[in-house]
């Protein structure tokens, strides 16, 4: 099966923010969503959370051009003021056209 | 009053909670499961929505209307006077003195459980219908800091986020919705369905007591492991965090005591006036505020007022309260 190169974002950050985070990401062109509950520390510090101390990881697979929106919005909007992380990888899938 | 002390410090709740913190500062690996500690604090939470509910049916209006709006004025006061006492003697800036004033003007559910078990134990009882008044403590002092820090900064960090979310944010929070729900839940079956439920829900009883317990020892882990950050957060928040309580708690059992309540209920409202929310305020003003350092609200909070409160502070208002009742 013929393979499709895409780009993985990876979002890691304060519980709180998971709702406005994956509606953003709607919004900025991704189809779809995986969240998982993780645990960390980073320069921050402690997390307003309940437990505290816990994070989300958001993973989503999209476009170079949403990637690039994705975390230009990331950027501008949390970044100064929350615990996140971004990163992008690139990645080769199968379905391409499932995601774009 | 080193008697109640010494009495308060001996009770299961504290020593449970005293455990905990030892446990955390040996490095222990207990911790509580995540999901067991939900399911706990669950419980608690309708445990004296339900029983307040029962014993609300049988209150008079009269009897609760003054009462009711001593806390309202609570709510108020008590993130207005936490807000400027940060502002103008903390140096603090606008967003992280409303940040902590949220939580200050808030209400820790386990305080307020604490207190009330505490008087049941000296052989005066709070009125059964303070979970009522817990209910209503608990949203007005978040709203009024948020407000007080938006307008104070006028420079949302982020996509500006209107008051309005974090309002059905909060009121649909667990603690309200289950110590609302519960209210109204007891309420309506009344005492005639009371007995097929009460084993399990009394809030007098040993199964509400042990879960207590249970719970007050996963607190004295969360809480210690905040210790780390008082060093951080600087001597006035260390004074604030005990000094605030203090002011809070002594106008809250006085005001009380004026409302017509017992000296187990004053100290209850005391006690409530004098907590720190750590569950419904950090959320709240993480998302509406987010420029104020979170590490300063949940340390002083839960590092330094949440103990305070159950060691010493739940005795000391219950002194001020039989002070005033004899006044």
């Amino acid at each position: 099966m013929g393979t499709v190169g895409l780009k993985l974002v990876t979002i890691v950050a304060e519980p709180v923010l998971e709702e406005r985070l994956v509606e953003a990401l709607h919004r900025l062109g991704a189809r779809g969503h995986t969240v998982a509950e993780v645990r960390g520390a980073g320069s921050r510090g402690m997390r307003a959370s309940d437990p505290p101390g816990q994070g989300v990881r958001i993973e989503v697979v999209v476009s170079a051009e949403a990637a690039a929106r994705i975390l230009d919005h990331v950027a501008e909007h949390y970044f100064p003021h929350y615990a996140v992380i971004a990163f992008v990888a690139d990645v080769a899938v199968v379905r391409g056209d499932k995601y774009v | 009053m080193t008697d109640i002390l010494a009495q308060n410090l001996l009770s299961p709740v504290t020593l449970a909670f005293v455990l905990g913190v030892l446990a955390r500062l040996a490095r222990s690996e207990f911790q509580l499961p995540k999901d067991i500690y939900a399911g706990v604090s669950i419980y608690l939470l309708l445990a004296i929505g339900l029983h307040g509910g029962v014993e609300l049916s049988r209150a008079s209006l009269d009897q609760i209307l003054a009462p009711v709006l001593v806390t309202l004025g609570i709510g108020a006061f008590t993130p207005v006077s936490s807000y400027l006492v940060l502002r103008r003697l903390g140096g603090f800036g606008p967003q992280d003195a409303a940040g902590i004033a949220a939580h200050y003007g808030s209400v820790s559910a386990v305080t307020f459980i604490a207190a009330q078990q505490f008087v049941s134990g000296m052989g005066e009882p709070s009125e059964l219908f303070m979970p009522a008044l817990l209910t209503l403590l608990e949203s007005p002092g978040i709203h009024v800091a948020l407000v007080i820090g938006v307008l104070a900064s006028r420079a949302p960090g982020s996509e500006a986020r209107p008051i309005r979310a974090t309002l059905h944010e909060v009121l649909t929070g667990r603690t309200l919705v289950l110590l609302v729900g519960g209210l109204v839940v007891g309420f309506l079956m009344g005492e005639r369905n009371w007995e097929a439920i009460q084993l399990l829900y009394d809030t007098k009883g040993s199964i509400f007591k042990g879960m207590l317990v249970v719970f007050l020892l996963e607190m004295g882990v969360v809480a210690a492991a905040r210790l780390g950050d008082l060093g951080k957060v600087g001597p006035f928040l260390l004074g604030f965090g005990i000094g605030m309580p203090l002011v809070h708690g002594a106008l809250g059992t006085w005001l009380g005591t004026l409302a017509g309540l017992g000296a187990g209920g004053a100290t209850v409202l005391g006690a409530m006036a004098a907590s720190a929310s750590y569950i419904a305020a950090p959320p709240a003003v993480r998302l509406t505020l987010p420029e104020a350092n979170p590490t300063f609200s949940l340390t002083a909070s839960l590092a330094i007022t949440f103990p305070f409160n159950i060691l010493v502070g739940i005795p000391v208002y219950y002194q001020i309260a039989k002070l005033a009742q004899a006044g």
